[in-house]
């Protein structure tokens, strides 16, 4: 599926989506609270059978935090970037997907553990490299490294 | 005192206890712990702890410009240095739209292929040692340092290379290069029949490692198990072909793909995967273009403000880079989506219901390499 059929069959699911400039992939902004939704349709409709999360990111825009899924179908080749954003700095969450693409667990579990980003019923929500007791989450823009070797 | 002797065995067997597998612990090779749940002799389930060397890379990598965070990837996945190099140079020409000379990519494709040779002769060495064989382990490393000798000379180190920059390589390669690896080529040949002597149709070997650990083809999608493991199960999940970059796309070789999904599959997919990627080498040695080693590339590299993603097939599997660029000249935001990272979260699917004597085999099939899951 070329990405302009992509791009209508995905509004006809979600029509609030919003497209962002990119060069490689058709990307998509989504409504956090239509994320899990559109991800069981992305995985489960035959002709867009997006079976492979080939990454999962977290980024801080400095305005929002944001979580990047990479999608790729085994079966037709076509990938999609979807995106979801927050203002909530304090207590940011979005739904798991982890249901979906099993993948996604340890992803996910690495994002709370650098951006703070929670992801509501995940069956793991622990730190996945650093302490319990870490102060902060150390990819945020605003994060304070009190010994950094790079400014040194 | 009495009582504990006349405790029924069989409640014994029945409680579930844990033990923890490392952080030391020859099997992991590095510093990974594995909290096992156990019944008896049986994996009910396991845990892995990461974080042991985390040494906060992608946090590092938005300090440094581009051409110092490709020192940085040489530590993230250190057997296969050279893709991981050769990844972030294909991210920053693909960016800025630099066309590199038609040597430079024979060179690199011909440094991928030795990464990858080395890399399975490092694993198939720990593979045999993990399963009781010392033998392959003197043999692996032996024949492995013929390629660290080829690298010492023309890119100065045998280990961290860091010889990719963007827009080309570093340096020229030796004059010897070529003769070098035609005489590694003639000299491996042979020895991989030991190889294939010692442990592919050795008795001990099959009964280990024959329909252990199983993993389905929509598990290994679904987990994202990319690389020699996910072709083990069946999947075509080869970059190399599926998006080719630099030499693949005009080079003759086979995607190895074995459909038995368990441990001998996975094992027999590197197996082969070195021969392919001696045949590679052999097409491209000979036929290196004359000409400049490295484009013309400005002083300060600058990335037009954007999203970049970068897909590379490493030895253990799919490497991803992923680029959040606001047009300086460090990264804002730079993530590696490393193949061993998500191999491990399938390690307690895949070893459930085993022994614990199979989760070593199961480990070692998956070649987990632990700087990788960390980074």
């Amino acid at each position: 599926m070329d990405n302009e059929t992509l791009k209508a069959r995905i509004l006809e699911i979600v029509p609030e989506a919003q497209q962002e400039e990119n060069k490689q992939f058709l990307t998509l902004l989504l409504p956090a609270a239509k994320l899990h939704d559109l991800a069981l349709k992305l995985k489960n409709s035959p002709e867009l059978a997006f079976d492979f999360l080939f990454c999962l990111s977290g980024v801080d825009y400095i305005k929002q935090l944001a979580v990047v899924y990479h999608l790729r179908s085994t079966q037709h080749k076509h990938a999609l970037v979807i995106k979801v954003k927050t203002d909530d700095r304090v207590n940011p969450n979005f739904d798991t997907v982890c249901d979906i693409w099993r993948t996604a667990e340890f992803h996910e579990r690495e994002i709370y553990d650098m951006f703070g980003i929670r992801f509501n019923n995940h069956p793991d929500m622990r730190r996945i490299f650093l302490e319990e007791d870490w102060k902060g989450y150390p990819l945020r823009k605003d994060y304070i490294d009190e010994v950094n070797i790079v400014e040194f | 005192m009495k009582e504990i002797i006349n405790l029924p065995v069989s409640n014994i067997e029945e409680e579930e206890y844990h033990i923890n597998m490392g952080p030391q612990h020859p099997s992991t090779h590095g510093v990974l712990r594995l909290l096992v749940s156990l019944q008896g002799e049986m994996v009910r389930s396991l845990k892995p702890h990461c974080g042991y060397i985390h040494r906060g890379i992608e946090k590092m990598c938005e300090k440094d410009t581009y051409p110092q965070v490709i020192h940085l990837t040489d530590r993230i996945d250190y057997l296969s240095a050279h893709i991981n190099n050769h990844a972030v140079c294909l991210l920053v020409e693909k960016a800025l739209e630099v066309d590199v000379p038609e040597r430079v990519r024979y060179i690199r494709t011909i440094m991928d292929e030795l990464a990858r040779i080395q890399s399975h002769q490092l694993w198939w060495s720990s593979f045999g040692m993990d399963l009781g064989g010392l033998t392959c382990f003197f043999y692996g490393l032996r024949d492995r340092e013929m390629i660290l000798d080829i690298w010492e000379e023309t890119t100065g180190s045998r280990f961290l290379q860091s010889y990719n920059c963007p827009g080309g390589v570093m340096q020229d390669i030796h004059p010897n290069f070529q003769k070098k690896v035609h005489a590694f080529l003639k000299t491996f040949k042979k020895k991989i029949k030991d190889y294939d002597r010692i442990l592919s149709g050795n008795v001990i070997f099959e009964n280990r490692s024959q329909g252990v650990g199983i993993l389905s083809k929509e598990d290994a999608i679904s987990y994202g198990v990319t690389g020699p493991s996910g072709r083990g199960s069946g999947w075509s999940c080869d970059v190399r072909k599926t998006e080719p970059y630099s030499m693949y796309g005009k080079v003759q070789f086979n995607e190895v793909l074995r459909y038995e999904c368990d441990t001998y599959s996975r094992y027999m997919v590197r197996m082969q995967e070195m021969h392919e990627s001696m045949n590679i080498i052999e097409q491209l040695i000979d036929n290196i273009p004359e000409g400049e080693h490295s484009a013309k590339m400005k002083a300060v590299i600058k990335l037009p403000a954007g999203e970049y993603f970068q897909r590379v097939e490493s030895a253990r599997g799919e490497l991803g880079l992923f680029v959040v660029s606001d047009g300086n000249k460090t990264p804002y935001r730079m993530k590696f989506r490393t193949p061993s990272f998500s191999n491990l979260s399938v390690l307690d699917h895949i070893s459930r219901g085993m022994k614990i004597a199979d989760l070593v085999a199961i480990g070692a099939s998956l070649d987990l390499v632990i700087p990788d899951i960390d980074r």
